[in-house]
């Protein structure tokens, strides 16, 4: 019986709030000691302070739509509340720039085709060769729809795209069809022809070496001049050049790693089967390297897709460019924060669900104990 | 008995066939490299005939003219009288100042940051987390504009209502004015002192290290250190008659005379590169101090070590070698970002090389300018970490 | 490795077609009637010259100017397509064939006709530059604003104007430079400098673009330079200078002969023999410049005469003729005439 007793009383105390998970779970991580708990007071009061100054400027002071043209109403709530009807009236023109009004649905299509490519690419059942022929059919809808031209599809002029369309469009096309040259850099790089090697490792560091603003430069204002007369490039393929030879350096140093990460073992198992090197590099070495490198590879892109934004250099209309215009027009002048928070809302958006992804590939790569 | 002279093999004749690799390899290079220079060759000849067509000028001799435009921020003497030449060197130097206080004041922030990530407290740990995924997902170029436009110039007040929280210092959308001690010799002589403090500081410290590796004794290092590099300009200051005069910025017409000033362009682009490479560089520091396994602190308070000697002597030595490499390339990404101080006129050399190809007419030189001096700085920090890498890489087969 | 002889060959080939055609040289008059429209360098956005409207068309001075010459050219002044260029893009935009035209209230000087490869074909609009200040600032003249903070964009002539009006005057300034139009604006308008200089044109446009605030800003009296802006296209092309020129010259001449685009129809049988020349009656004029007879009448029908294109435009944002009243009217605007 006393057995019985000792052994009931020995057993943890269950129920109460105190002993609660949650209650312990704040004890140990917000009130371990005194200073934490200072701390941990001090920095509530300044989020709750700076979490009510937000919301009661975006949301309760808030103006969502006004009549007319008559901006006074957000003028004399700046500061306070902001000015959502600028949103409301412009974020067509800052979602697809100049594009000619009635065909918007068009780009709109693009956008979500985009999504839904970058979304099958994130399936990892999916990864084989039908994943590249859907592909190239979304990019061939996408050059379709933009152009038009066909189907009876009105031609829409490239001077004319705009907005979020086009920060993808540079994107993926600059990641796409830099990956070929990318990973050629990275094989050159290591190979044991001097004069090859001394080649790859020539342009990667003098494209990694500057910034990508002087490579926009280099293209808008020289590429012309390369070139024959009469043989003409309009600027967006301008710029999307000079972003897929900056991606392709990039591209090739993450490779680059890859390649080194593989054992020794394999490059000579491989010769001892004997693998020519094309064949040893396609079948055995680049699979191997390549998902290795998958998170820095999204890295890059993530990186890439924010360097899009820098095409507003050279006036070409990227989601961040239509963004400073639409505060152009004087009576919509001064409301830039709105602009810019809502640009950053779909910037966001995206470079975070790429970096999330990009942690959850890694985590499944790598199997590491953590402690 | 004379020896028979045994016939030796005849040497295998040289056939030059693709099938052997070397001839192979050889091949493939002329081809590469005679591709490349036709293009080359090709692109060269085409501009030559275009600039000829359109009549543009082209050499350098424009640097000798005349720049005949105003630099707002220049740290060396610049007048509109000034060739080009002095012009783009003013631009160095201002890309070269945003360069170098953004990676230390990166550095420190970033570390601040990756370690508060780690933190026990959760709310600590939840802010940086926060606060490095905003940073991290959105565009420099898009905060940039944000804190110029929208934090400095449209929320801080003219400079005739500046704010004045402490005496003599003035904050408005003119820039941030504090006061600066006024101009004085004796500033020269601290200066003095403290490189020679410093430099007396590390042969000391190799000193030091061999009587402990010989005899076993420690010396006092900290304490020396201080007293070296705190304590030799102290000296200076005392003998050059302790001067306390500061330069007072004062509102004289229309702007601050006098004082030290801190544009809203420089602050805005320092604030701008230091907030976004922070974020990066606290992940660095985190997966640095992450990837140090736990079985060396375990091993080293084993051994009877404190916990600041085991930060010192153990942590840290191997967390910084995962740490350094990306960090380097940390460094060349702030020193190349800060030529998006053209889309907030700060004048670094971007922005001045654009004006003045813009003036000339000459792209080429001018883009030609801005690649070699980027390229220059890039190659030297790139060369620095690579020696810094084969100094503390582990070696495999 | 046995194609790689194929693959170098057809790349060597490649390369040399290619290389063959680096030295025609197309005139631009043939390129852009092969293109099918005119391609127009224009402003960002200037309210007044150049501009689009909320529906995305672009209107102003220099747009006019641009569907003029398409006008000429195809008897279509809607085959135009405008490429918005800051001061620091318009030259390389010009040079390296991006654009046909550069029409962006660009300042004709000795350094842009001669060592950027560029001709100024016309002034379209004769300008000068001056400063605003905000009232508050109670300076009355340019003199008092020694020690001020200007707001200057660069790669401009108005930047050097500015530091030669304050060097002459030994006055100094702290100036605060940034490219884009609407971000210089916005600096001045919240105060980061006490000044913003630009052309005249420039200031009342930006002035009138503040609607109910515009009383806030004076723009000061003193004009400081010469700023005679207009058309400019690419040296070493004759033809296409001249169509541009006389495509302005046209405009000009339609207003002093009375000609609009409303009456010109019924003019058709005019018995002056100039307004005859410029509905194409006669003269051949068309086929001198390598156009058909029409142009002009083209030019003012679809278009306008000068003085319809400045009232649709320009006075809006607050600008008189002033100066570029035609000569008979006590302005400078002088056209050659079209015989």
């Amino acid at each position: 019986m006393s057995d019985a007793a000792a052994t009931l009383k020995s057993l943890p105390q269950s129920g109460g709030f105190n002993n609660s998970p949650l209650a312990q779970w704040v004890k140990a991580n917000l009130f371990p000691n005194w200073w934490s708990t200072v701390i941990t007071l001090v920095l509530t009061y300044f989020i709750l302070k700076f979490l009510f100054g937000a919301l009661s400027w975006s949301l309760f002071n808030a103006v969502w739509s006004i009549e007319g043209t008559d901006t006074e109403v957000c003028r004399e709530l700046k500061g306070i509340g902001a000015c959502w009807a600028l949103i409301a009236e412009k974020h067509r023109f800052i979602l697809f720039g100049t594009y000619p009004f009635q065909e918007h649905w068009r780009p709109a299509l693009v956008i979500v085709v985009f999504l839904v490519l970058y979304g099958l690419s994130t399936v990892r059942a999916l990864w084989n060769y039908w994943l590249g022929v859907v592909w190239a059919a979304g990019l061939l809808s996408i050059g379709i729809l933009m152009w038009g031209g066909v189907f009876g599809l009105r031609f829409v002029e490239q001077e004319r795209w705009g907005g979020l369309p086009i920060t993808l469009m540079l994107a993926t096309f600059g990641i796409a069809l830099a990956f070929p040259l990318g990973i050629l850099l990275a094989l050159g790089r290591r190979s044991d022809m001097p004069a090859i090697k001394a080649i790859c490792v020539a342009y990667i560091e003098l494209i990694r070496g500057v910034p990508l603003i002087s490579l926009l430069f280099m293209a808008s204002v020289m590429l012309p001049l390369f070139l024959p007369e009469g043989l003409t490039i309009d600027k967006l393929l301008r710029a999307q050049i000079a972003i897929i030879l900056f991606a392709a350096a990039y591209l090739a140093e993450v490779v680059r790693g890859g390649l080194q990460a593989i054992p020794k073992g394999q490059y000579e198992a491989a010769d001892a089967l004997g693998l020519s090197y094309w064949k040893k590099t396609g079948f055995i070495v680049l699979p191997q390297a390549l998902k290795i490198v998958i998170p820095p590879l999204v890295n890059t892109f993530i990186g890439l897709f924010k360097d899009t934004s820098l095409v507003l250099i050279i006036g070409i209309y990227d989601l961040l460019n239509a963004a400073k215009t639409s505060t152009i027009e004087p009576k919509w002048q001064g409301f830039s924060i709105e602009a810019y928070v809502f640009v950053s809302i779909i910037y966001f958006v995206f470079c975070f669900a790429m970096s999330k992804y990009s942690q959850k590939i890694e985590a499944e790569l790598s199997h590491t104990h953590k402690r | 008995m004379a020896s028979i002279p045994r016939s030796r093999p005849a040497p295998p004749s040289i056939k030059l066939s693709l099938s052997d690799p070397v001839v192979r390899a050889i091949v493939f290079q002329v081809l590469v490299v005679g591709g490349v220079a036709l293009l080359v060759w090709y692109l060269v000849s085409n501009t030559m005939a275009n600039m000829e067509a359109r009549k543009i000028a082209s050499g350098f001799g424009f640097l000798n003219r005349e720049a005949g435009f105003a630099i707002s921020e220049h740290s060396i003497d610049y007048s509109p009288a000034d060739s080009y030449f002095r012009a783009l060197v003013v631009g160095v130097l201002n890309t070269l100042i945003v360069a170098i206080l953004g990676i230390v004041l990166a550095t420190i922030l970033g570390t601040i940051i990756g370690i508060g990530r780690l933190a026990k407290n959760w709310l600590i740990s939840q802010i940086c987390s926060v606060y490095i995924e905003v940073m991290r997902n959105l565009p420099l170029a898009l905060q940039l504009v944000f804190w110029y436009y929208a934090v400095i110039l449209e929320n801080l007040p003219s400079a005739r209502e500046a704010h004045n929280p402490l005496p003599g210092v003035f904050v408005s959308s003119r820039g941030i004015m504090v006061p600066v001690p006024a101009n004085d010799p004796t500033y020269g002589w601290m200066l003095i002192a403290c490189l020679i403090g410093i430099v007396g500081t590390v042969l000391l410290s190799r000193w030091a290290k061999a009587r402990q590796a010989a005899t076993g004794q420690q010396f006092p290092m900290l304490r020396a250190a201080a007293g070296l590099i705190l304590g030799l300009p102290l000296l200076a200051w005392l003998a050059g008659g302790a001067p306390t005069a500061l330069d007072w910025p004062e509102l004289r017409g229309f702007n601050f005379q006098g004082g030290g000033t801190l544009t809203p362009e420089f602050a805005a682009l320092l604030i701008g590169l230091v907030t976004y490479t922070a974020a990066f560089v606290a992940e660095i520091v985190r997966s640095g101090i992450l990837a140090v396994s736990h079985g060396q602190t375990e091993a080293s308070s084993a051994l009877g070590l404190k916990r600041g000697l085991t930060l010192r002597l153990v942590i840290l030595p191997q967390a910084l070698r995962v740490i350094i490499p990306p960090m380097i390339s940390q460094y060349l990404n702030i020193t190349k970002n800060s030529s998006l101080a053209v889309l907030i006129g700060y004048p670094d050399l971007v922005s001045i090389a654009n004006t003045t190809l813009n003036q000339t007419g000459q792209a080429i030189e001018g883009i030609g300018i801005i690649m070699m001096v980027y390229l220059t700085v890039s190659l030297s920090i790139a060369a620095f970490g690579n020696w810094y890498n084969k100094r503390i890489a582990l070696t495999e087969r | 490795m046995k194609h790689l002889g194929k693959i170098a060959a057809t790349a060597a080939i490649a390369l040399g077609a290619l290389a063959g055609t680096a030295n025609a040289q197309q005139s631009t008059l043939d390129a852009v009637k092969a293109k099918g429209f005119v391609q127009c360098g224009v402003n960002t956005g200037l309210a007044g010259f150049s501009a689009p409207d909320s529906q995305g068309v672009w209107k102003g001075l220099d747009v006019d100017m641009c569907r003029g010459v398409a006008a000429a050219v195809f008897g279509d002044a809607n085959k135009v397509r405008y490429t918005g260029l800051t001061a620091q893009q318009r030259f390389t935009a010009l040079q390296s064939g991006e654009v046909d035209i550069l029409a962006r209230n660009t300042t004709w000087t000795l350094a842009r006709d001669t060592s950027l490869g560029l001709d100024f074909v016309a002034v379209n609009f004769y300008d000068g530059q001056g400063f605003m200040v905000k009232r508050t600032l109670n300076v009355k003249s340019a003199k008092e604003l020694n020690g001020a903070t200007v707001c200057v964009q660069p790669g401009t002539t108005t930047e050097l104007n500015l530091a030669d009006y304050f060097r002459a005057n030994r006055m100094q300034f702290r100036p605060v430079v940034i490219e884009k139009l609407e971000e210089v604006v916005a600096a001045y308008l919240a105060g980061r400098c006490d000044a913003y200089t630009t052309d005249a044109s420039g200031l009342a446009s930006t002035r009138s673009a503040q609607g109910a605030n515009a009383n806030q800003h004076i723009i000061l009296p003193e004009i400081i330079s010469k700023e005679p802006l207009g058309p400019a296209v690419r040296h070493g092309d004759n033809k296409w200078a001249d169509i541009v020129r006389w495509t302005f010259n046209v405009m000009v001449e339609a207003e002093e002969m009375g000609l609009t685009s409303g009456n010109i129809d019924s003019k058709m049988n005019d018995p002056n023999p100039g307004v005859q020349r410029l509905v194409g009656k006669t003269g051949d004029m068309g086929k001198m410049l390598g156009l058909e007879n029409n142009w002009s009448y083209n030019i003012i029908k679809q278009v306008g005469n000068y003085g319809e294109s400045y009232d649709r435009n320009v006075k809006p944002i607050g600008l008189e003729r002033g100066v570029n009243e035609l000569w008979s009217k006590g302005g400078i605007m002088y056209a050659p005439p079209v015989r």
